[in-house]
């Protein structure tokens, strides 16, 4: 699984770093989202479905990895 | 709608027959308008969501709270009530400050301050109120030092503050008492210019020289962090016990697994379970929008009823009117969707996470000292909650 991230919808709530701290960083200076990795390993796979959909700014995407 | 009587962790019991029947419907608010009322869980994200509904409170459709609420973020507006971009650009400027591994650095911080404050409660005579002697303390303290702040004045604010949140406090009423905090974080502000601490005051103070901000803007934004930043988790602490003290069984399970990911989901369950922002999130078309087969028009206000999604079966599992703080709950709407979803939330969460399993370690035998009865409920405020919670211990 991919997950993409889109920093200018970014609110900074931080929720997907609560859900995943492996997947989902935040920038230091505005706590915008950066991702640790693109490739999400299967372990992480349930949190960062959880964070797309629990996104209040809906900056998170998934895709099938592969494709 | 009123909240059903003798059930004061609910909301009204109309909202399930309107989530099954009639999930959009129209509601008659205070000030004799007639605005849209969202129940679903779905729905009210959706209009969450959507940057055609605007929190731009100067927008004569906008659905207000209150008289007094209405007219003091009117005069003074915050990105409370801006849209993007203007929203975000405010918004982005502290980010930095509340973001979670910042708060997080504050934890110990935060204990301490609490086992301090817990030392002076239980120093005190039986009964004691949790609201004035223990949360309000707490909040006022935690915000008080982040914001640079200094704590002995936080009387004065929570009572200007208490006037300004009151759904009963009038139109001039609360413009005084705005004008009374503004003028206080005015001084403060200027002597913070003179003398920078790493605190968001000092923070703000140095966009306001790069010039992104004006002093206005600058102030407003203060007095929006600082009546936030207490209140709200305050009201938490006090309300969120109560609920534990009258469910016993998730009482014992928190006691009994106090660990770090145990106590997190118990938090979270507690804010959906209790929902303070119980006054719905409110917006106003901007142009006409369809929202689950119901045509909003442009200019027309709508109610986004978090605390009725927070108790839609459809998004929640096992039965939503009950408290369990095993359940997933993370995805509740207390904090609202959207991009106006809480700034302070990583803030509110550590707090609670280091009160709750410290107030039952400390005080194992804590009580009410009144019956549940005859506590007085902040019902017409903007954030549900207790004035005063009588304890014993």
């Amino acid at each position: 699984m991919k997950v993409e991230v889109e920093a200018d919808k970014c609110i900074a709530s931080g929720q997907c770093v609560l859900l995943s701290d492996a997947v989902f960083d935040q920038r230091e200076d505005d706590g915008i989202v950066v991702l640790r990795v693109n490739d999400v390993p299967s372990s992480e796979e349930d949190a960062v479905r959880s964070a797309e959909r629990i996104c209040p700014a809906r900056a998170i995407r998934l895709a099938a990895s592969g494709g | 709608m009123s909240r059903p009587p003798g059930c004061p962790f609910d909301p009204p019991a109309e909202f399930r027959e309107l989530r099954a029947d009639e999930p959009i419907s129209r509601v008659r608010l205070w000030d004799g308008k007639i605005a849209w009322l969202v129940t679903r869980f779905d729905d009210v994200r959706e209009v969450l969501a959507d940057p055609r509904f605007s929190a731009d409170m100067t927008n004569p459709g906008f659905p207000s709270h209150s008289a007094g609420v209405s007219v003091t973020r009117q005069k003074h507006p915050t990105f409370l009530n801006m849209d993007d971009p203007e929203h975000a650009r405010h918004r982005r400027m502290l980010t930095r400050d509340f973001m979670i591994k910042r708060v997080e650095g504050l934890r110990p911080r935060i204990q301490r301050h609490v086992d301090e404050l817990l030392d002076e409660f239980t120093a005190g005579p039986q009964p004691a109120d949790l609201v004035t002697g223990f949360a309000l303390p707490v909040t006022s303290s935690v915000i008080s030092e982040l914001l640079g702040v200094p704590y002995e004045d936080h009387e004065f604010f929570q009572r200007q503050s208490g006037l300004l949140i009151s759904g009963e406090t009038g139109a001039d009423e609360a413009l005084e008492a705005f004008a009374t905090i503004r003028e206080y974080l005015g001084g403060l502000v200027e002597r913070k210019a003179a003398e920078p601490a790493p605190d968001v005051i000092s923070h703000l103070l140095e966009i306001e020289r790069a010039g992104g901000l004006s002093r206005d803007e600058l102030i407003n934004m203060l007095n929006l962090l600082l009546r936030a930043g207490h209140e709200t988790t305050a009201n938490m602490i006090a309300l969120g016990t109560l609920a534990l003290l009258q469910n016993p069984a998730q009482l014992a399970a928190l006691k009994a697994d106090t660990s770090p990911a145990a106590v997190a989901n118990a938090v979270e369950e507690l804010l959906r379970y209790l929902t303070i922002t119980h006054y719905g999130r409110r917006r106003v078309a901007l142009e006409d929008v369809e929202v689950a087969g119901t045509l909003i028009r442009k200019g027309e206000g709508v109610v986004a009823a978090n605390d009725s999604a927070n108790r839609d079966p459809e998004a929640f599992v096992g039965n939503p009117d009950e408290l369990d703080l095993s359940r997933s709950a993370r995805h509740h709407l207390t904090f609202g969707y959207g991009v106006h979803q809480c700034l302070g939330q990583p803030l509110a969460r550590v707090e609670l996470q280091v009160v709750y399993p410290t107030l039952l370690r400390r005080l194992p035998d804590l009580r009410l000292a009144a019956p549940v009865s005859e506590l007085p409920f902040k019902t017409k405020n903007v954030f549900y909650g207790l004035f005063a919670m009588p304890v014993e211990w």
